[in-house]
């Protein structure tokens, strides 16, 4: 591109969120203080307000990125590209899935039955040990482990997409972009995390199993007996909720910081790819935990 | 008045604080090639841009067929863009694909035809743009003029009405340099779609173009037939158009059209009037070999009979340039018309002994053992005077054009 950098980049998204735009145009406004504030404070409030306001640019942006993706997932020859999301996103995720549900659990079986012993209620392990999987730790960490492997890789590759232009080729082949790099890997996302998640309690429960039973020695039909009658299908219902909310947050933020790396201030070219990369992971772990309490305390 | 396709009305471009346009008008009509010219960052990619709705306008208007694009309605605007084809300067290939798919992924995405269907449509533009060996390749494995040529081939592969070349033959060797211009004009006969062109090879895009614009700190400098560009004599155009035209032509090794003209008005300076001059053009007719043979066994006939010309002629004082794609002038100074008819009949004689063999030799070398077809070289010969413009010299020579060397196809074939 001809002398033009990468303000010439900020506008290559025609048809893509006006809020996006618009929350970054706000950014820079200037404030102009009225006679006899102090610069101190005029500071202050225009350093809050411009915050605040990008804040909410952003969050609106996001929600219409999501919106518009979501929306075209149902559209014409998804399966294909939404089937190899899901190969990428969920079976290649599945065994670091299942290896850090495997030590999760030995890890509560561990720890747990320490605890448990000095209150004399060893025969609860396999009560706690599922429980914690099944509501918490398994969506939770499961989230976190597929944006680290799965959802860097979005941010990354849809940031490269973006820098050599081939966003751009999209659009001008009357490709829409949304609809074919973002619409997919959400889909895939939202399938793969319940199906993870469902890997990670039962792999975290077998862990817990070999540390609890196998090494400590506690009663294999005891933990069993208590992981059954424990577990209800509220419980399990509630941790599909939270993989399914995680799913949708996780791959919403990966997508959106690739796709709009070119608009970032902080870094151009593969730096901004790079800083995009490490954003998306940053704020997509914030976004989990603070979700998982909002959507627990909904459901408790 | 015919209406423009496209048109911008006052259409002014910043990014910060640097105007790109300013205040840009111009006009771009159907069936066109029309060539955008200009230093390096004058807004030409932002101009294309503009046009394919990647950028838009901070003042002023861009017109399809006589409507507002700001004023049309999505859909409206999408079926306007879907007849339009980009070609990026750096390519945009999709890098995680092979080449084959990159060619097809416009019709995979956009078309309900059958996968045998588009594999066929995909691979005849590979076959076009000879990237046939690469076709299971990746972009990265490619050089970048086979690369250039993959992004021609994805951006013509939809069949588009309107085509946007940003520096389409850019890292390319003068053979594919002017086989790619040879492909859009061809298309552009075959097909009739508009092409708007970014590219400096001069002087094949002159040949090609109906109307160059020039544009000039952000301005455009000049908009018209390439013939009054070069009679404006702006100071600034004249000394970039200068500058453009180097001193030889690369396709054929001949002179540039340039130094062509500063070589004629030398001989005239330097002569008395009762000196005698001649002229002798020569042509090969480049479209219908094209047609029967493909860009590439065209652009290869044309360049040997160039360098043909060139060893015959040169060294015995004369001197030649291409005037357009396909004719070759060639000056003979001090020779009157008889001498110059026996100077081309040995010249055709070397042409028939062996010129025109290593012509056809070119030329089959990609094509089927039994295609059948002929090559017919033409050359007219006429007097000059002094006060004889080249222009005239060559409407001259070409009304006295007849055939000096015949290939002929055993068993028949069309004429070339």
């Amino acid at each position: 591109m001809e002398g033009t950098g990468l303000d010439t980049d900020k506008e290559q998204f025609a048809g893509e969120p006006a809020a996006f735009r618009e929350s970054h145009g706000s950014a820079g406004a200037a404030v102009v203080g009225p006679a006899g504030v102090s610069n101190t404070a005029m500071s202050f409030f225009s350093f809050i307000g411009t915050w605040g306001l990008r804040v909410l640019g952003n969050f609106g942006a996001i929600a219409v990125f999501f919106s518009l993706a979501f929306v075209n997932i149902f559209r014409r020859k998804q399966l294909r590209e939404i089937t190899n999301h899901i190969y990428y996103i969920g079976a290649k995720s599945s065994l670091i899935v299942m290896l850090v549900a495997l030590f999760t659990g030995m890890v509560l079986g561990l720890q747990l039955f320490y605890t448990l012993v000095k209150f004399g209620s060893v025969g609860a392990l396999g009560s706690a040990i599922s429980l914690s999987l099944v509501r918490e730790l398994g969506p939770v960490l499961t989230a976190i482990m597929v944006t680290a492997r799965a959802g860097s890789g979005m941010t990354a590759e849809i940031g490269i997409l973006r820098n050599s232009e081939q966003i751009d080729a999209l659009y001008t082949m009357g490709i829409d972009p949304v609809r074919y790099l973002i619409s997919p890997r959400i889909a895939a996302s939202i399938i793969s995390f319940p199906l993870l998640t469902a890997f990670f309690d039962l792999v975290g429960i077998i862990g817990g199993y070999l540390t609890g039973v196998v090494l400590l020695g506690t009663n294999a039909g005891t933990y069993f007996y208590r992981v059954q009658s424990s577990l209800g299908m509220l419980d399990i219902r509630g941790g599909f909720i939270k993989s399914l909310v995680f799913g949708a947050i996780v791959s919403c933020i990966c997508c959106f910081q690739g796709y709009f790396c070119h608009m970032r201030t902080d870094g151009f070219g593969a730096k901004s790819v790079g800083l995009a990369t490490v954003s998306a992971v940053v704020l997509s772990c914030v976004m989990i935990l603070i979700t998982d309490y909002v959507v627990t305390s909904f459901l408790m | 008045m015919e209406t423009p396709l496209i048109e911008f009305r006052n259409v002014t471009k910043r990014f910060g604080e640097k105007t790109v346009l300013d205040n840009i008008n111009l006009s771009i009509y159907k069936n066109q090639v029309t060539t955008i010219i200009g230093k390096s960052g004058t807004g030409k990619s932002v101009l294309l841009k503009h046009i394919i709705g990647l950028l838009k306008p901070d003042e002023g208007t861009i017109l399809f067929q006589g409507k507002p694009v700001n004023e049309m309605k999505k859909s409206e605007w999408e079926a306007h863009r879907d007849r339009i084809a980009y070609l990026f300067q750096n390519n945009a290939l999709f890098d995680s694909m092979t080449v084959m798919d990159n060619v097809a992924f416009p019709l995979r995405q956009t078309t309900g035809l059958s996968g045998a269907e588009i594999e066929k449509r995909a691979m005849k533009r590979i076959e076009d743009l000879e990237l046939v060996e690469a076709v299971r390749k990746f972009p990265s494995e490619l050089s970048g003029g086979m690369q250039k040529r993959v992004a021609l081939a994805r951006a013509l592969v939809t069949d588009p009405e309107i085509v946007l070349f940003d520096e389409p033959t850019t890292g390319q060797d003068p053979i594919r340099k002017n086989m790619i211009l040879s492909m859009v004009i061809h298309y552009r006969r075959k097909f009739g779609f508009t092409a708007i062109m970014i590219s400096h090879d001069i002087p094949d895009v002159f040949f090609i173009s109906d109307r160059i614009v020039i544009l000039w700190e952000g301005s455009v400098g000049f908009e018209g037939v390439y013939e009054d560009a070069l009679r404006s004599k702006v100071p600034m155009i004249d000394e970039f158009l200068r500058s453009l035209d180097g001193f030889q032509d690369e396709l054929t090794g001949l002179l540039s059209r340039e130094a062509f003209k500063m070589h004629y008005a030398a001989m005239l300076g330097s002569t008395t009037t009762e000196a005698n001059f001649s002229a002798a053009l020569f042509s090969v007719r480049l479209y219908l070999l094209h047609e029967a043979l493909g860009p590439q066994a065209a652009v290869e006939a044309l360049r040997a009979l160039g360098e043909y010309i060139n060893k015959h002629f040169n060294h015995i004082g004369m001197f030649s340039a291409r005037q357009s794609r396909d004719e070759i002038l060639t000056i003979f100074p001090h020779k009157n018309i008889d001498e110059v008819r026996q100077l081309v009949a040995d010249f055709s004689q070397e042409l028939e002994g062996g010129a025109i063999d290593h012509i056809k030799d070119i030329a089959t070398a990609g094509a089927d053992a039994d295609t059948c077809f002929d090559i017919y070289i033409r050359a007219g010969i006429t007097e000059i005077s002094p006060e004889d413009t080249i222009d005239q010299i060559i409407d001259n020579a070409r009304a006295k054009q007849e055939i000096i060397v015949t290939h002929r196809c055993d068993f028949g074939g069309i004429e070339q």
